[in-house]
């Protein structure tokens, strides 16, 4: 919709010709979220494409996706066949309420920065260990993992004007074995909980990420793979009810009953 | 100067810094490109960009600079249609229209990967009015239509006549227009739910530039009515006004600014200070009634009934000597949801003074002849000075069987003297616009042992929200059919209309019969439990067979008479589809329960009250016919319809024919296009005028050449009299020799009216830990007489079927406890999606109707109201529980389900 509000647009190519933060700027990326609200606060988009930043990039040590790569690109991206776990990329990507239209146009870190419980690319780069970069308006960059990058419901460690520069899924990660589980209240719908696991070759490092289901992404690491009753006892002293997300996708009982059940299908999955 | 190839046309142009591309393109007349939801979520708007589709609404515009844009108005490159436009045709895959170009744009991107996945292709469209049937098709190449023969017009799956407009982008829609010196209007609404306004500050809204003029309750007629349309206003209660100084519900007007651009009418509405004072608020249809409620409306000491706004009670027989006679009794209370229509189209109107110095309303409507008789009221002016029309609607459902987007810019047009217009946000339609009423229905039931219905009293309390129209009317239609449908000597009931704090109900789909055959067709099956009985036979049993009398809880004569009688052959078929199978099986697991249920619906072909339409045809010079009716098409296939009737009686193509509705200047009166009378009043009046026209013909035919009338007879485009043929060409330019005129003009009223039945069966799967339901086999049987035509009559059933299923499975307005709604948005507010919407097969009872024009029935209304019953049915079938509360989403059920296993 029109944002009739925006009085300016700036198109910088480095931090350093945005200037000065202040209260009505707005970071622009894919645009899919901003352009779906009304955003009357806002009067100046500051456009990150202009930015010009690489994409993707494969090394030895992991993927590094930038905060401006649109899903489309990485759905199109053909991994090294040593990253089992990029099996993830197009079952995260399809967990989407939002069409492969959407896709074109959407990024990986406007998806992050959102900061949603049902945020596929949240749930995505949480569950394969991501570090975001983010570049604060003064100030060296710092580096914040996923999981702990997004606070809440809408809420994440940004600070006033910070940028997400980039987000590193390391190789180690991305090595491991890997099965995802989602429920909608509606066929394809928006998750009410999507449920991911990473595992070690050898069966240790087993590392399950509830997202969707609870405010944030959280996480439970288990050296040796767990039993059926040490993952549900695990899930259970983790996340009471009120530990539950509740909203127009899922009530909080219906994301505690049905969370554990996603569990145990991964768990048995990668047994 | 930014540049924009936009289908090969070249624009320098530079579009505001926050606008979207879709309103930038349809600023450059580029109006194939709609807005459905302005979000992101139907993907009405989708273009291409350098080749790749996308949602128009969330593409900042200036990154189409130096792109190449193609809208659909651009897919045919070289002038011959796409493949994908010729197969959209060819399915017909489409009704009203306005979804079709977003669809075309985002299928001819698919890849294989994605036509062999289309729930997942198209999760990013949406359709409201096929049910997505249609579109399957086009993408399976399946063509639907039968070509256009003289003679074979009856029964014939003729493509609809606007089918090239609206696969092109050239079909004109409500806001398709660019109009000079056009002023935008946008409304203030209240944020709270009950609120006295004490004073609006006006002065900072109209300081800013391009604000115009800012009108509040002072500013307004203090005149009273209901934007409800019926032909009788009077069955509405006049509550509201233009803007009062009181709001009772969440999304109130409370003030309207007029601008010279939208984004200065938006921040004159933020501009305004506005003091409320807070009233108590009520939202509880149960605790209204009670004494101390907060009461929503001054009532004189006559009719003061606190906010009760109707009551509907009557018994035949002795209903306590019926349970006396029961040797099973069930008893229980129901309820059903509110539900927004979702049509594509938001509302809108443009409203201005022609050069004949009257007032023109373009609009989206489903009543435009009443909404001109009430704007006139409203504002005082004589209605011959008024012109309301539609050009092309997209969607109704009974949405816009409401006066609520005509008022305001007619108002602010005479005042001002200049063009003006309002378009709808999505937001708008789920905040302020009318939807479903929420029913709550007690239903009490008992049988003899061979399951004989003995006795039914059933309990209704209807929430009709901050203003009453539709109220009575929906409680009516609630009290009504779905009781008649049974033969029972004692009956019993009574129905309470409310007003709360809520959104105002109205009219939608099925219209109160919905709700209380929700309620009813599972108190049958769980009587039929009881006694040990098949559904199947329980119904058969009970369900009203001509010589009955068919009365609900009144003993009044009714007009209602059996023109034709197929609720036999429906239940037959879907019995035998269902026993027979369509091969899909359960998936596999213990996890999954598996369940069929049924349930049958009555209708009465038309409204109680009053319905008129009249019909105007005449010969042209060409020899083709024009034929004028005041029926709204708005993806109904009424306008296709009508014509096939006149093609049929006159012997010639449709083509031949052509046709305006829905025009207060260029039609015959119409009362409006709801409550099923499309076909059953609007057809007639067809079917008279044409038969008019016909006996006009010969008759002058005869008197031309004198040979006798039993002698002359019509033969497509030519008229024999005797031996010697006379084009009707020809036989128009003697006429008109002789100041001829060949027009006639007939018209037609609504009675008696006939009755026809849907049957729906389902057979589904429920995951006892998850909750999600899987329908396997979706079976719809409709007694709806001789389809005029067979292709857009399964269509109709195809989408009231989808929108059953959504009620029952999908859509969920939450509000707060404030009265506020929480999910004003599509993505949160879901409706079907294809992937969503079962496939089902649907049937037609072998029936030609006798009352019915050219043996047709009504067809487009009832299809919804056995949806979410047999969808019910089967759950208990499948689980053993009764849910018997909407909807019927996963963390809805998963405790009982959980619970119980």
């Amino acid at each position: 919709m029109n944002l009739n509000t925006i009085t300016e647009l700036k198109r910088p190519s480095s931090l350093a010709d945005i200037g000065v933060w202040r209260d009505g700027y707005s970071f622009l990326a894919g645009g899919t979220w901003l352009f779906s609200e009304p955003q009357v606060a806002v009067d100046t988009l500051i456009d990150l494409e202009s930015m010009g930043w690489t994409s993707l990039s494969a090394t030895e040590s992991g993927l590094e996706i930038a905060a401006t790569c649109r899903v489309a690109e990485l759905h199109a991206f053909v991994t090294p066949p040593a990253w089992q776990a990029a099996s993830l990329f197009h079952d995260c990507i399809n967990a989407f309420l939002m069409s492969f239209k959407i896709w074109n146009a959407a990024t990986i870190g406007g998806n992050i920065c959102m900061s949603l419980p049902a945020g596929a690319m949240i749930s995505l780069t949480a569950a394969l260990e991501g570090v975001c970069t983010l570049w604060p308006q003064n100030g060296p960059p710092r580096e914040v993992s996923v999981v702990d990058f997004v606070t809440g419901d809408h809420q994440n460690v940004l600070q006033h004007g910070e940028l997400m520069r980039s987000i590193h899924l390391p190789a180690s990660a991305l090595a491991k074995r890997a099965a995802m589980r989602q429920v909608s209240l509606t066929q394809l719908g928006r998750s009410a909980a999507l449920v991911l696991a990473t595992v070690a070759e050898d069966g240790s490092d087993f590392l399950l990420t509830v997202t969707a289901a609870t405010p944030r992404p959280i996480q439970l690491r288990f050296t040796a793979f767990p039993t059926t009753d040490e993952l549900r006892h695990a899930l259970d002293r983790r996340l009471p009810l009120d530990a539950y997300f509740q909203d127009v996708h899922g009530s909080a009982a219906y994301r505690q009953h049905i969370t554990p059940y996603l569990a145990e299908q991964i768990r048995a999955e990668l047994a | 100067m930014s540049r924009y190839d936009v289908n090969g046309r070249l624009y320098a142009a530079e579009p505001q810094p926050g606008e979207c591309l879709r309103s930038f393109l349809r600023s450059l007349d580029v109006f194939g490109v709609k807005k459905g939801c302005d979000a992101g979520d139907c993907g009405a708007c989708t273009v291409h960009i350098d080749g790749k589709p996308f949602h128009s609404c969330l593409v900042p515009a200036f990154r189409g600079d130096g792109c190449k844009i193609t809208t659909i108005e651009g897919l045919a490159e070289t002038g011959e249609w796409h493949p994908m436009q010729k197969a959209f045709h060819d399915a017909q895959a489409f009704q009203c229209g306005f979804c079709a170009a977003g669809m075309i744009m985002t299928a001819v991107t698919f890849t294989d990967a994605q036509r062999a996945d289309l729930p997942h292709a198209l999760k990013g469209n949406l359709c409201r009015c096929t049910g997505y049937r249609s579109i399957n098709d086009a993408l399976h190449g399946t063509c639907n239509i039968e070509p256009d023969v003289a003679g074979n017009a009856l029964g014939a799956s003729l493509a609809n006549p606007f089918t090239s407009e609206i696969l092109t982008g050239r079909a004109r829609y409500t806001m398709d227009i660019a109009v000079a010196n056009l002023l935008h209007l946008k409304v203030l609404r209240s944020p709270h739910a009950h609120a006295r306004i004490t004073g609006i500050d006006r002065s900072q809204a109209l300081s800013i530039p391009g604000v115009v003029a800012v009108y509040t309750w002072e500013d307004v007629p203090k005149r009273l009515f209901s934007s409800a349309l019926h032909e009788d206003h009077l069955v509405d209660p006049d509550d509201m006004m233009l803007l009062d100084d009181v709001v009772r519900f969440v999304g109130q007007r409370v003030a309207a600014v007029v601008a010279e651009t939208e984004a200065a009418a938006e921040a004159g509405c933020r501009a305004l200070e506005v003091e409320y004072e807070i009233l108590p608020a009520v939202f509880d249809p149960v605790v209204a009634m009670q004494p101390g409620a907060p009461q929503l409306h001054a009532k004189d000491h006559l009719s003061n009934s606190g906010n009760i706004f109707c009551t509907l009670a009557g018994e035949i027989g002795d209903v306590a000597q019926g349970f006396a006679e029961a040797f099973a009794i069930h008893e229980q209370t129901y309820s059903t949801t509110r539900a927004q229509h979702v049509h594509l189209e938001t509302h809108g109107s443009i409203a201005w003074k022609g050069a004949d110095n009257r007032w023109h309303v373009r609009t989206s409507s489903q009543a435009p002849f009443a909404a001109q008789k009430k704007l006139a009221y409203v504002m005082g002016i004589p209605a011959r000075d008024l012109h309301v029309f539609t050009e092309r609607v997209g969607g109704g459902f009974g949405g816009k069987q409401e006066m609520v987007s005509e008022d305001l810019v007619l108002f602010a047009t005479i005042k001002l003297n200049r063009p003006v217009s309002w378009e709808w946000t999505r937001e708008e339609e789920f905040i302020a616009a009318t939807t479903r009423h929420q029913m709550t229905t007690k239903v009490k039931i008992g049988a003899r042992k061979d399951g004989t219905i003995t006795a039914m009293d059933v309990e209704v309390v209807s929430n009709t929200g901050a203003y009453g129209g539709h109220g009575s009317e929906t409680l009516g239609a609630a009290m009504a059919s779905p009781i008649a449908a049974y033969r029972c000597k004692n009956k019993k009931g009574i129905g309470h209309a409310v007003y709360t704090n809520m959104t105002p109900a109205g009219g939608f789909r099925g219209y109160g019969a919905s709700q209380t055959t929700f309620a009813i067709e599972q108190a049958i099956d769980e009587l039929a439990v009881l006694l040990g009985i098949d559904p199947f036979a329980m119904r058969r049993r009970n369900v009203v067979m001509p010589g009955d009398n068919i009365e609900s809880i009144w003993q009044e004569p009714s007009d209602a008479s059996f023109g034709s009688h197929g609720i036999d052959e429906c239940l037959d078929i879907v019995e035998r589809e269902l026993a027979k199978g369509n091969g899909i099986v359960k998936p596999e697991g213990a996890d999954w329960l598996e369940g069929q249920g049924v349930a049958l619906a009555m209708l009465e072909c038309g409204p109680p009250t009053e319905h008129r339409s009249g019909a105007e045809m005449r010969l042209l010079p060409n020899g083709t016919y024009h034929l004028a009716c005041g029926s709204t098409e708005m993806g109904n296939g009424i306008t296709t319809a009508h014509k096939q009737i006149a093609a049929h009686i006159l012997g010639t193509r449709i083509e031949d024919i052509d046709i305006i509705n829905a025009d207060t200047d260029r039609t015959p009166y119409d009362t409006g296009t709801f409550a099923s009378t499309g076909t059953v009043v609007g057809g007639k009046a067809v079917h008279l005028a044409a038969e008019a026209m016909m006996a006009d013909i010969l008759a002058f035919a005869s008197r031309h050449t004198g040979v006798a009338l039993d002698q002359c007879r019509l033969d497509n485009d030519a008229v024999f009299c005797g031996n010697r043929r006379l084009s009707l060409s020809e036989l128009h330019a003697a006429g008109t020799a002789v100041d001829h005129r060949f027009s006639v003009n007939r018209r037609a009223y609504l009675s008696p009216r006939t009755i026809a039945f849907n049957v729906q069966g389902v057979r589904l799967a429920v995951q006892r830990v998850t909750g999600e339901i899987r329908v396997l086999h979706s079976v719809h049987a409709a007694d709806i007489g001789k389809p005029i035509n067979p292709m857009q009559c399964r269509g109709q059933l195809d989408g009231a079927v989808a929108m059953g299923y959504g009620w029952a499975l999908i859509e969920n307005m939450v509000h707060d406890d404030a009265g506020r709604m929480v999910n004003p948005q599509l993505r949160n507010c879901r409706i079907p999606s294809f992937a969503d919407t079962p496939h089902t097969d649907v049937f037609f009872a072998n029936t030609i109707d006798a009352i019915g024009p050219l043996g047709a029935k009504s067809q487009g209304e009832c299809g919804i109201n056995p949806v979410a019953p047999a969808v019910a049915n089967a759950i208990a079938n499948a689980t053993g529980l009764r849910f018997a509360h909407l909807p019927f989403t996963p963390d809805r059920l998963f405790a009982r389900l959980a619970a119980h296993s």
